[in-house]
């Protein structure tokens, strides 16, 4: 791991010194570097200003990415009951957001993580909870319990930005994990 | 003279038109007024703050305060999500109680949430009169 490390850093810093001298390196890139973020997005971000605000003040505003069109209708038609919460929402913002997410599901996206849910999920009824989904499942299978459920900073895997520090920008990778009261995640 | 004036009634314009909790609360108040409500008390909204109930959908017992606590000038945390709530006061959040739809978009949710009902406009009132109060 320490070897590891040690390669990313020579590498990185083999990039930059290119990059600086020969100008290659786009903004987003240069942006990328600077949060520490690798590789492509794993979903697109949430842009809508309207869904980051109605669904973003009780949790993580998820990106629609992770989930099919058909958990997001059934999960929008059912917001007077949303996993024990009410969560409704005026008429207007109801069919604008409903839209929104549709038009961005993970089935209409082409980003890697998005894909990866589409490709895992078997049945016809699609869950409703992206923690449920079982490319979800599968990917945080390693990560013992102590960890989120009985750490009070974390509470659950549905907030994901506690653990993810770039998950606003849509980026999941695993070597950009913190998990709070724990630390850095090395496997 | 005639300059100042008009410089005045602008100023006193812009004032009054500022986006301020107080103005935002009495319309809200005007409105329930409206529909039928005598009078408002900020003790009865305190009583109602601390009210527990039990909740149909998770069976726990709920109450205002559970996710907002009894000191609405300090920051709280949602009960379940552990998403952090900035105080509801006024007088230490300005942003709070200065847009009607968002009052009342949350008295929907969160009235349903803990008492299973919509709250009376009786009771949004004296929950009004309560925060407004810190
Ligand atoms: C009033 C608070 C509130 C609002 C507003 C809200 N949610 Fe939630 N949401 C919750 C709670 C509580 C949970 C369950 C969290 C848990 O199990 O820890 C949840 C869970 C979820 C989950 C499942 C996460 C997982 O475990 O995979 C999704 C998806 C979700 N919400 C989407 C939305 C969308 C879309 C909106 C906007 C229409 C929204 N939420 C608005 C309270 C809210
Ligand atoms: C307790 C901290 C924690 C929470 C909360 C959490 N994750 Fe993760 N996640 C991890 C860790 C650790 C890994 C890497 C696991 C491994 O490599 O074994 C990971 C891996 C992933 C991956 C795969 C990344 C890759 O590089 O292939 C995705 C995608 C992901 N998480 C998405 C999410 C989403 C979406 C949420 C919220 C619904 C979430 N995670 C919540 C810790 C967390
Ligand atoms: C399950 C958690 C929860 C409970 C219980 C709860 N609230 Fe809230 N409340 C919230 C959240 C989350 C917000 C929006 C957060 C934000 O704006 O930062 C909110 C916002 C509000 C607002 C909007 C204030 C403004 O203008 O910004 C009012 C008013 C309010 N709550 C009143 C109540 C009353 C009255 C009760 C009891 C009947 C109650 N709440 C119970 C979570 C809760």
């Amino acid at each position: 791991m320490k070897n590891r490390n040690v390669l990313w850093i020579a590498l990185l810093g083999a990039t930059l010194t290119a990059g600086l001298a020969g100008s290659a390196w786009s903004d987003d890139d240069y942006r990328k570097f600077k949060k520490g973020m690798r590789g492509g997005p794993d979903v697109a971000k949430a842009e809508n200003p309207a869904y980051v605000k109605e669904c973003g003040s009780c949790h993580f505003a998820y990106q629609p990415g992770f989930l099919p069109s058909e958990s997001w209708i059934k999960l929008m038609a059912g917001l007077a009951d949303h996993f024990g919460d009410n969560a409704e929402l005026a008429p207007e913002d109801q069919k604008s957001i409903t839209d929104y997410l549709t038009a961005n599901s993970a089935d209409k996206s082409g980003q890697k993580a998005a894909v990866k849910i589409m490709k895992s999920i078997k049945t016809s009824q699609p869950p409703l909870r992206i923690t449920q989904t079982p490319y979800f499942v599968h990917e945080h299978r390693e990560i013992p319990l102590k960890l989120y459920k009985d750490n009070p900073k974390v509470k659950s895997l549905s907030h994901c930005n506690r653990c993810h520090v770039n998950a606003g920008e849509g980026s999941f990778n695993e070597h950009e994990v913190n998990i709070p009261g724990v630390g850095r995640w090395e496997d | 003279m005639k300059g100042l004036s008009v410089l005045a009634a602008v100023l006193i314009f812009a004032g009054g038109a500022a986006p301020s909790f107080a103005g935002v609360v009495d319309d809200l108040l005007v409105g329930y007024k409206a529909l039928g409500v005598a009078d408002f008390s900020a003790a009865r909204g305190k009583e109602m703050w601390t009210k527990e109930f039990k909740s149909a959908k998770t069976g726990k017992t709920i109450s205002c305060a559970t996710c907002h606590t009894t000191d609405l000038k300090q920051a709280s945390k949602h009960a379940e999500t552990g998403e952090a709530i900035e105080p509801l006061a006024p007088s230490v959040n300005p942003k709070r109680l200065a847009d009607p739809k968002f009052v009342e978009k949350w008295f929907g949710r969160n009235c349903k949430q803990t008492l299973g009902r919509e709250c009376t406009a009786q009771e949004k009132g004296d929950f009004l009169m309560f925060m407004r109060a810190w």
